[in-house]
Formats: structure tokens, sequence, C-alpha cells
């Protein structure tokens, strides 16, 4: 394989890693709602990082599509999950104020 | 000719969709779309122990481009049991939530968990078991939160973030698979599997992920708030058929994909957590002041027994000795399923009934509810595993392979759990008969109590006596 490629990989892969374990850290340092939702959408992004560079062949070449698709439905799953736990956010709050 | 396995996921899918469309005749096309989805589910069952293994590529497309099912004998098995019990729920919720708000929300959310659990079993690549995963995990929390209360909303806020968390430990596994062999369908990934540090690594991600999804000890913490908070039929789902889901993932990896790379440490380790959550989970649930929570501490140890199989079956002297710790490993968690739906089911009604669901209080419900209190006993002696339940033949072939193998710390653990199941079960059928005078009536709500009382009559004696048929389905 083209070394750039490589190198390439490597580093958006390890970038990739690391959001990975910074937010799965501060997920299970922090207590706060929004904090850990915060901290689990770090951990998707790093976990799409590395799957976005997985998919990188080259600047002349296209994409491999399949971890594209796999980040597409990985956003969609990771939006729809941040929505429910704000509503249930919410849920709470509003119980706060009444009580 | 319409595919069995695809059915077996369109039925329930149709019938959130229809629900969502007609919510006024939410019960009754909820009753029609679960009865079609545990007649197909069925019917792939009896087809698989007939033929083998059933596969499909859905709308014709190829793997890797398309999405493909497969239905072997472990999956069968799974998913029979699951449906049977999702149509006993089916038809409990329908007297349970008959004249409640929360229906509008239960019947479309409801029908989305059992499309996803569906579609998990059938699931044969990594990423549309991710897929599944975090529809059920979606779906379990959104249930588990519908009766509005605060504590159901947070219990469930933190078991919707840590299932988030676990699953996407669990996909950067996959992606780490998927950089090592470029493929993600689970039997072309197992053949091409070697050991390294990056398949290590994935296994290390994949099953500690979905350990937590388990609620494997230590990680268990979440699910005692969660299931105890939910509605009755919402908790005997949860218990009985999402955690199992989970720890059914971690077996399904470890023994076709990891299977080269799975060392006995790895399995020792796995084992030592699951013996850890059978004390502790026993322990808990003997002290337990609720029904519910009492149940929910019971799902802790019966997970924990299933991690218990891992490090016998990696030292499991012959292929006979594997196969048939297999089946004692399908035995205990079907019989778990029947009887943890069913026992939950019966605590809802004494709940509605009562008010509440303190064993302290419980005196005189065996009088006001003598179906409901039969479900509960029949279901708790499942639990315990007195003959002939499949817990009994389970832990039986347990015990037998801990001696074979000489991991003889296996058997006091197992005796131990038994003895405090027994106490747990015992504590609660002691508080609930009184000197009160006997009922009329054997039962109160027809549906409501026979759906309870047939899944515990399935648990008692169905799987214990379909043992034979239960082995033929996995081949063995």
């Amino acid at each position: 394989m083209n070394p750039e490629i490589l190198i390439t990989q490597m580093l958006y892969g390890c970038i990739g890693l690391a959001l990975f374990l910074l937010g799965i850290g501060s997920f299970i340092l922090h207590e706060g709602l929004w904090r850990r939702l915060i901290a689990l959408n770090v951990v998707g992004s790093g976990v799409f990082h590395v799957l976005v560079a997985v998919a990188y062949r080259g600047l002349e070449q296209t994409p491999d599509p399949i971890p594209h698709a796999l980040v597409l439905t990985g956003i969609v799953v990771a939006v729809s999950a941040t929505a429910l736990a704000l509503a249930f956010g919410r849920h709470l709050e509003d119980q706060n104020d009444h009580a | 000719m319409l595919d069995p396995l695809a059915l077996a996921v369109a039925w329930p899918l149709l019938g959130a969709l229809s629900i969502t469309l007609l919510p006024r005749w939410a019960a009754h096309l909820g009753i029609l779309a679960a009865v079609g989805a545990t007649l197909s589910a069925l019917g792939v069952a009896f087809a698989v122990m007939d033929s083998g293994s059933l596969t499909s590529e859905l709308g014709g497309w190829k793997i890797p481009l398309g999405i493909g099912l497969r239905a072997d004998g472990l999956a069968a098995a799974f998913l029979a049991m699951v449906n049977l019990v999702a149509l006993g729920v089916s038809i409990h919720a329908s007297v349970y939530f008959a004249d409640s708000k929360a229906r509008h929300h239960f019947w479309p959310l409801w029908f989305l968990l059992w499309t996803a659990l569906n579609a998990l079993w059938l699931a044969r690549d990594l990423f549309n078991l991710y897929v599944t995963l975090e529809l059920m995990g979606l779906s379990a929390a959104a249930l588990g939160a519908l009766s509005g209360t605060r504590e159901s909303i947070s219990a469930n806020l933190r078991y919707l973030l840590l299932g988030l968390a676990g699953s996407m430990t669990y996909l950067l596994g996959v992606a780490l698979l998927y950089v090592a062999y470029g493929s993600l369908d689970l039997v072309q990934v197992a053949r091409s599997l070697a050991p390294g540090p990056s398949s290590a690594a994935a296994c290390a991600l994949m099953i500690g992920g979905l350990s937590l999804k388990a609620a494997l000890f230590p990680l268990h913490f979440w699910l005692p708030p969660a299931h105890a908070s939910a509605p009755a039929p919402v908790s005997a789902a949860l218990s009985a058929l999402v955690v199992k889901a989970a720890i059914y993932l971690v077996l399904r990896l470890w023994l076709d994909l990891f299977a080269g790379i799975a060392n006995a440490s790895a399995a020792m380790l796995l084992g030592l957590l699951g013996g850890s959550a059978v004390l502790w989970g026993s322990w808990q649930a003997l002290r337990a002041e609720r029904l519910k929570l009492l149940a929910a501490y019971s799902t802790v140890a019966q997970i924990g027994y299933l991690a218990m199989f891992l490090p016998l079956i990696a030292a499991a002297a012959d292929e006979r000795g594997r196969a048939s710790l297999l089946v004692a490993w399908v035995l205990l968690a079907l019989t778990h399923g029947l009887a943890k739906a069913s026992f939950f089911l019966a605590t809802g009604l004494v709940q509605k009934t009562t008010g509440h669901d303190r064993i302290a209080e419980l005196g005189g419900a065996a009088q006001s509810l003598p179906a409901a209190t039969f479900a509960l006993g029949l279901a708790g002696a499942a639990l315990i595993g007195l003959p002939p339940s499949g817990t009994f033949f389970a832990k039986w072939i347990l015990i037998q392979a801990a001696i074979a193998s000489g991991q003889w710390w296996w058997v006091p653990v197992i005796m131990l759990g038994t003895l405090l199941a027994l106490g747990y079960v015992f504590r609660l059928l002691a508080r609930a008969f009184t000197r009160e005078p006997t009922p009329p009536h054997f039962v109160t709500s027809a549906r409501a109590e026979l759906s309870a009382l047939l899944l515990a009559v399935l648990a008692m004696l169905g799987v214990g006596l379909a043992a034979r048929p239960i082995a033929n389905l996995l081949g063995v």
C-alpha cells in the first residue's frame, strides 16, 4: 500500500482512538447528564473517525463505501439516542420544577 | 413463497407501524401481530429442526452488499422462546394497559422492541447486530420509563446511557475487525480470524460492551432500579428477553467468532464474574424488600450462571461434553426467560390488586389472587431449579462438567446459589399465605392471569420435558 495513505489512515485512526478514550474516561468520571451525554457523543465521534480512516484509499480513488454506510447509520442511531436522553432529562427537570 | 425468516421480523414491524397509524385499534392489532409473529417464529424453529439451518438474503441482494438472515439451532431455540414470552406479555398487556394513557406509547414501542429482538437472533453480520442492539436499547429504555415516575425516568436514563456506551464499545471492536479482515460477515471473519493484538482488542471491546448490556457482575448496577421501576409487562420483557439477548451474543461471539483466540484464562475471568454474580445477586434478592426488586436481582444471578458455563465449555474434554454444556446453557436461558416473564407478570397483578409490591405486606395475596400466586410459586420453583424444570437439568450438567474438568470450585457456588434461591422464593410464598377464607374463584382476570400461569407451566414443565427436541434443534 502507498505509505502516504497508510500514514494518513494511521493518523486519523489514532485520533479516533484518542477521542474514544477521552470520551469513555469522561463518561466514567463525571456524574451530570449533560457531561455524560456529550462524553458519549465524543466516544461516538471517535469510533466514526476510525471507520472513516479505514475507508480512505488515497485522493485518486473512491473511498470504501461500507465503512461510510456504517458511519451514516451510526450517526442516525447516536442522534436518536441523544434525543431520547434529552427528552428524559427534560422530564426530570420539569418534575423538579413542580416539586 | 414468503421467506419465513423475513416474516419473523416483518410481523412485529408491521404491528408497530399499523398501531402507529391506527392507535384506536392498538390492542386488537397488537394481538394480531403478536400471534402472527409467534406463529412465524415457531414455523422457523420447526423448519430448522427438520432441515438444519435456514438462510436468506433480503431482496435477493447478495452478501456483502445485501442484508443476510440466518437461523441455526441456537438462534431458532431463542426465537421460539422469545416469541412465546412476547405473546404472553402482549396478551397480559392488553389487560394491564386497557384503560391507562400509557397504552398509546406502549404498543408501538413494544413491537419495535420485538422487531429488534427477532432481527437480533437472525442477524448474520456484525454491523446488523449493532443496529439491532441499538434499536433494542432505545425501545427498551423508552418502554421502561413509561410509568413516568421520577424513579423510572432516572433509572432508565442511566440504562440508556450505559447501553449506549456498551454498544459504542462494541462498535469500535467491529471497526477493528473490519480494519484487519475487511469483512463484517460473521462466518467470513470467523474463518480468517488470526490471533494478534487487534483481534484480541476487538474481542475485549466487543465482549466487554456486551457484558455491560447483559448486566454481568460488576456491571449489573443499572439493572435492578431500571427493571424494578418499569410497568410489569415491560419489566417482564426487559428481564426475560432484553438482557438475554446480550448474553446470547456473548456466547455466540465467544463460540463462533473468537473461538480461536478466546483462551482459557479469559473464559475463567468471565466465569469468576459469573460466580460472583450468582452469589451477590441471590443474596440481594434474599434481602430485597420489594417483589420486583427481588425478581430483578434474581436476573443478575441467572446471568451469572450463564457466564459460568464459559470456562467449563473451554475446559470440556471432547465435542460431546461441549455439546451437552451448550444444551444445558440453552435450557437454563429458556427456562429463565419463561419463568422470569411469568414472575414479573404475576407481580404486576399483585401490585395492581394490593397497590404495592412490598414482600412484608403480601399477606392474603394468595387468597385474593390464587392464580397469580400459583404462577409466582411455579415460576419460583423453576428459578430455583426443582425437577423437572430446565434449570434442574442445566445445573445438573453444569455440576457434572465442573467435577469432570476438575474445576470443583463452581460446585459450592451453584449449591449456595440454589440454596439462596430457595430462600428468596419461600420467603415470598410464606408471606403470601394467611388464614383468610379460601376464595370462590381460582381465576379473577382470565387473560392477565392465564398468560402468567401458562408461561410458568411452560418454564416448569415444558422446557425440561422438551429437552430432547431442544437438543435435536441444536444438532446434538
